[in-house]
C-alpha cells in the first residue's frame, strides 16, 4: 500500500507540476495575480508529494520488499542499513527520482525565499521550474517506473553492485545532484528573464546566491567523487577524464564563470547577454551530462543498464529544453538594454578575461567528451581521448588563468592600476619563484610538477595578501576595525582562490608520486618514498554480504612503526563480484596508499604500493574553496531574501 | 580608450584566446587520440608498430600465463587473436573466457604490450566496447536490448 501511494504521489506530482507551469505562465501573461501566486504552493506541494513518492521507495528497500523489481535488482537483505538507504539512488529508477526530488526541492526554495523580485520573474521563472519537473516526471513515469512490481516475489534479491557499497554513495550523488540540478534554478531566472524582456542588476543579484549554492555543492559532489574513486579503485588515480566525470566538469566550470560574470553584472551593469547566456549554459551542460550518463551512450560504473528508449526521451528532453532557451535567447537577447563598455585594465576586464579562459577550458572538456561520441556516430571508428588531450590542451590554459586570478583581485573596479596591482603581489612573485627554485632542488622532475607548484604557492600567497594588505591600517586597532568592515564576500574571495592554489599544489605533486608493483613476501620490508611497507599476516574475514581477505601491513621509517593499514580483497556471493579495499594512511599531508592482488602459495601476496605526496591537498582545496563559496553566500548583501533591503534605495556599495 | 577602442581590444583578446585553445585542441586531436579495434579488424587495418590502440575481446581460455607480475594471455574476437603482453596487477575481474580492453602498444613482433587492462564489472556492466565488438563477432551471449 505504501508502495502504491508513493507510485499515486508521483503521478498527481506531475499533475501539479503541469500546474505549476501553465497557470503562473498564463497570469504573468495577463498579468493576473492571483493565477501568479498559484505558482508558490504548487511547487512546494510538488516538492512534498515527490518527497512522498521518494520516502515511500526508501520504505520499500529499508524492508527488503522483494515485490519491487527495482529492489530486487539492487538490494539484498543482509546488506547493511545505510547501504540500504543510499541503494535507493545506486540504481538508474532511484537516481532519476532523486533527481527530480532536488528539482523540486530547488522550486521550493525559489517560492520560500525568494521575496524580492516582482511577482512576475517569480511566476515565470517557477514555471520554468514546473515545466522541467514535468518533463523529467514523465520521464519517470513513462521509461523509469521505481515502483514496478513483479510477481511471484523472489526471496532475495541480486544486491547492489560492490562498487556502490560505500559510505561515498551516501554523500556523493546527493551533493552532486545539488549542484547539478541547483543550477536549474538559474536556469529558470534566466528564462524568466527573457520571456519578460526586462533584466538589470537586481536579477545577477537574484541570481547570485542560487549560482554559489549550486557551485559550492557541485563543488564538494565532484571532490567527494573523486576521493571514492580513488581509494575505492585500487590504482590510486582520482580522475580519469571518463566522458561521466568530464560531464559534472562542464557545469562547474560554466558555473565558476558564471559566479564572476555575475558579479560584474551585479556591480557594474556589464555583460548582461553574457551572464543570461552563462545561466543557460551552465544547466544546460548538467542536462547534457544527464543524458550521457543515463541514456546508455556511455559504459561506466554510473551508467547502470542502458535502455534505448531511454536515451531517446532524455534526448527530446534536452533538446526541447536547450533549444528552448536558446531560441528564446537568440530572439530577445538583442532586445535586452546594453551593458556598459569599460576599461580593459580594471576588475571587470579581468573578470572577463577570467570568463575567455574558462569558456576555453569548458569546450576543451565539451570537446574531448562528445568529439569520441560523434566520430563513433559518422565514421563507426572508435577512438578514446584520455588524459593526454586534457592535458596538452588545458595545462596551457589553466596555468596562466591561475597567474591572473591574484592580478585580477587587487585591480579596482572601472579603471585598475596593473603597475601598482603588480608591485602588491611582489611578495607573492618572491615566494612562488623561491617555492620552484626549492621545488626544483628538492625533486628535480618533472618540470611541470616544478613550475606548478611554483604557481600554486604564488596563487595562495598572492590571493591572500591581497586580504592582508586590504585590511593593514596604520595601527593594529585600525587594522581590526578594517577586519570587522570587510564584507564577508571579500574573504570569500580570498579563499576560495587560495582553495584553487591548494588543489593545483596538490595536483602538481602528483608528479612528484612513487609507485611500485611487489611481490610482497611476508615480514620482508619495501622501500616506497620515504617509507618502507611490510606485511605481518594475511588472514579471511567474514563481513556482512561478502567474504575478504585482508592484509596487515606496517609502514615504517627508520625502523619505527608509523602506522598498520589493511588493503583487503572483498568478494560477493550475491553478484559473485571482486573488490579491492585500498589500505590508506594519511602522513602529513601525503598519503601511503595499498592495495593487495592474488596471494600465491609460497605465501607472496602481489600489491601495488604507492606513496602520495601532498595529495590530500587536492581535496582540501576544493573543501576551502567550497568554504569560501559559502563565505560570500553567508554576505548579508547576498544573503537570500535580504536583497531587497540592500535594493531599495540606489546606494552604490561603499567600496 | 574610446569605446571603439574597447571593443575591439574585448574582442580581439576574445579571438586570441578562443583561437589559441581551439589550435591546441587540433594539435592534442592529432597526436593524442587512441583508436579502439577488436583483434580482426587490427589485423585488416595493418597497423604500424608503435601505434597507441585499445583492443577489445576476450581472454581466450587456456592462454593466461603468469610469471611474478610479468602475464602473458591472448586476447580473441573467436575469428583473430592477438598475444598480449603486460607487467602488473590485473584487475579483480579478469578471468579467463570474459571480456577485456587493453591499452598499449603494438610491438614489432605483432604482439601488443599493454600498459594498462580493464576488465568487464559483471554481466550488467560490461564495457559497451567489449559488448559491441562481440556483437559484431555474433558471439554475444547477454541479453541484446
Amino acid at each position: 500500500m505504501i508502495v502504491e501511494t508513493g507510485h499515486y504521489a508521483l503521478v498527481l506530482a506531475l499533475a501539479l507540476a503541469l500546474a505549476q507551469f501553465a497557470i503562473p505562465f498564463i497570469g504573468a501573461r495577463l498579468n493576473d495575480a492571483a493565477l501568479m501566486r498559484v505558482a508558490r504552493p504548487a511547487a512546494i506541494t510538488q516538492f512534498l508529494f515527490i518527497a512522498l513518492s521518494y520516502g515511500a521507495l526508501t520504505y520499500a528497500h529499508v524492508v527488503s520488499d522483494f515485490s519491487l523489481v527495482n529492489v530486487i535488482e539492487n538490494s539484498h537483505s543482509l546488506k547493511p542499513f545505510i547501504y540500504k538507504i543510499s541503494g535507493v539512488w545506486g540504481n538508474h529508477e532511484g537516481s532519476m527520482l532523486l533527481w527530480v526530488l532536488v528539482l523540486s526541492l530547488c522550486g521550493a526554495l525559489i517560492a520560500i525565499f525568494s521575496t524580492s523580485m516582482t511577482d512576475r520573474l517569480r511566476a515565470d521563472a517557477l514555471a520554468v521550474q514546473g515545466l522541467l519537473g514535468a518533463a523529467f516526471l514523465l520521464f519517470i513515469l513513462l521509461t523509469s517506473n521505481p515502483f514496478a512490481r513483479v510477481a511471484p516475489a523472489p526471496w532475495e534479491g541480486r544486491d547492489l553492485n560492490p562498487i556502490l557499497q560505500d559510505p561515498g554513495l551516501a554523500i556523493h550523488p546527493p551533493l552532486l545532484y545539488l549542484g547539478y540540478v541547483g543550477f536549474s534554478i538559474v536556469f529558470s531566472f534566466a528564462a524568466a528573464a527573457l520571456i519578460g524582456g526586462r533584466i538589470d542588476a537586481g536579477w545577477a543579484r537574484v541570481i547570485r546566491p542560487w549560482t554559489l549554492f549550486a557551485w559550492i555543492a557541485l563543488t564538494l559532489g565532484i571532490a567527494m567523487g573523486s576521493y571514492w574513486a580513488y581509494y575505492t579503485l585500487g590504482w590510486g588515480g582520482f580522475w580519469f577524464w571518463d566522458p561521466v566525470e568530464n560531464a559534472s566538469l562542464m557545469p562547474w566550470i560554466a558555473g565558476t564563470a558564471l559566479v564572476h560574470s555575475a558579479a560584474v553584472m551585479e556591480k557594474r551593469e556589464a555583460l548582461k547577454v553574457w551572464t543570461i547566456f552563462l545561466a543557460i549554459l551552465a544547466f544546460s551542460l548538467s542536462l547534457l551530462g544527464t543524458f550521457l550518463v543515463r541514456s546508455g551512450v556511455l559504459t561506466s560504473v554510473h551508467a547502470f543498464a542502458s535502455d534505448p528508449d531511454r536515451g531517446v526521451f532524455i534526448l527530446a528532453i534536452l533538446v526541447f529544453f536547450i533549444g528552448g532557451a536558446l531560441a528564446l535567447f537568440a530572439l530577445r537577447a538583442g532586445a535586452l538594454p546594453v551593458g556598459g563598455l569599460f576599461s580593459p585594465i580594471s576588475r571587470e576586464g579581468a573578470l572577463v578575461l577570467n570568463n575567455l579562459l574558462l569558456s576555453a577550458c569548458c569546450a576543451t572538456v565539451v570537446v574531448g567528451t562528445l568529439y569520441p561520441l560523434a566520430l563513433e556516430a559518422i565514421t563507426g571508428e572508435k577512438i578514446s581521448v584520455g588524459a593526454p588531450f586534457f592535458n596538452t590542451v588545458l595545462i596551457p590554459i589553466a596555468l596562466p588563468l591561475a597567474l591572473l586570478m591574484p592580478i585580477g583581485q587587487m585591480l579596482s573596479w572601472k579603471r585598475g592600476d596593473l603597475a601598482a596591482a603588480l608591485q602588491r603581489l611582489r611578495i607573492a612573485f618572491i615566494v612562488g619563484v623561491a617555492a620552484t627554485a626549492a621545488f626544483g632542488a628538492w625533486y628535480g622532475t618533472p618540470f611541470l610538477s616544478i613550475v606548478t607548484a611554483g604557481i600554486a604557492i604564488y596563487l595562495v600567497v598572492g590571493t591572500l595578501s591581497d586580504l592582508a594588505l586590504r585590511v593593514r591600517g596604520n595601527s593594529g586597532r585600525a587594522s581590526l576595525k578594517r577586519l570587522a568592515g570587510l564584507p564577508l564576500s571579500a574573504f570569500g574571495t580570498s579563499i576560495a582562490h587560495a582553495g584553487m592554489g591548494l588543489t593545483l599544489l596538490g595536483l602538481a605533486a602528483t608528479g612528484w608520486g612513487v609507485e611500485t608493483i611487489v611481490a610482497m613476501k611476508p615480514l620482508s620490508y619495501y622501500d616506497v618514498g620515504p617509507y618502507q611497507i611490510g606485511i605481518d599476516s594475511v588472514s579471511p574475514r567474514q563481513g556482512p554480504n561478502y567474504s575478504e581477505v585482508y592484509a596487515v601491513m606496517a609502514v615504517r621509517k627508520d625502523g619505527a612503526t608509523l602506522a598498520t593499514i589493511e588493503p583487503a580483497k572483498r568478494f560477493y556471493q550475491a553478484r559473485r563480484m571482486a573488490r579491492s579495499e585500498a589500505g590508506i594512511v594519511t602522513l602529513g599531508l601525503g598519503q601511503v596508499y595499498a592495495a593487495i592482488g592474488d596471494s600465491h602459495e609460497d605465501g607472496t601476496i602481489d600489491a601495488r604500493l604507492y606513496w602520495k605526496p601532498l595529495v590530500t591537498l587536492i581535496w582540501i582545496g576544493a573543501l576551502v574553496m567550497a568554504f569560501g563559496g559559502a563565505l560570500s553566500l553567508a554576505d548579508r548583501r547576498l544573503r537570500i531574501g535580504v536583497a531587497r533591503r540592500a535594493a531599495a534605495p540606489a546606494l552604490e556599495p561603499a567600496e | 580608450m574610446t569605446r571603439k577602442g574597447k571593443r575591439l581590444t574585448l574582442i580581439a583578446g576574445a579571438m586570441a584566446i578562443l583561437g589559441l585553445a581551439a589550435g591546441l585542441m587540433l594539435f592534442a586531436l592529432r597526436d593524442n587520440i587512441v583508436f579502439f579495434y577488436t583483434p580482426s579488424e587490427l589485423a585488416k587495418k595493418q597497423t604500424a608498430s608503435g601505434a597507441r590502440l585499445r583492443i577489445g575481446g576476450l581472454v581466450k581460455e587456456g592462454t593466461v600465463v603468469k610469471n611474478g607480475q610479468d602475464v602473458r594471455f591472448t586476447v580473441t574476437d573467436k575469428t583473430s587473436d592477438l598475444a598480449v603482453s603486460y607487467t602488473g596487477l590485473l584487475p579483480d575481474l579478469f578471468r579467463e573466457g570474459q571480456g577485456v580492453v587493453v591499452d598499449g602498444v603494438l610491438q614489432p613482433d605483432g604482439a601488443f604490450r599493454a600498459d594498462s587492462v580493464l576488465a568487464k564489472h559483471d554481466e550488467r556492466y560490461m564495457p559497451r566496447d567489449v559488448a559491441d565488438a562481440l556483437k559484431k563477432q555474433g558471439v554475444w551471449q547477454g541479453e541484446t536490448k
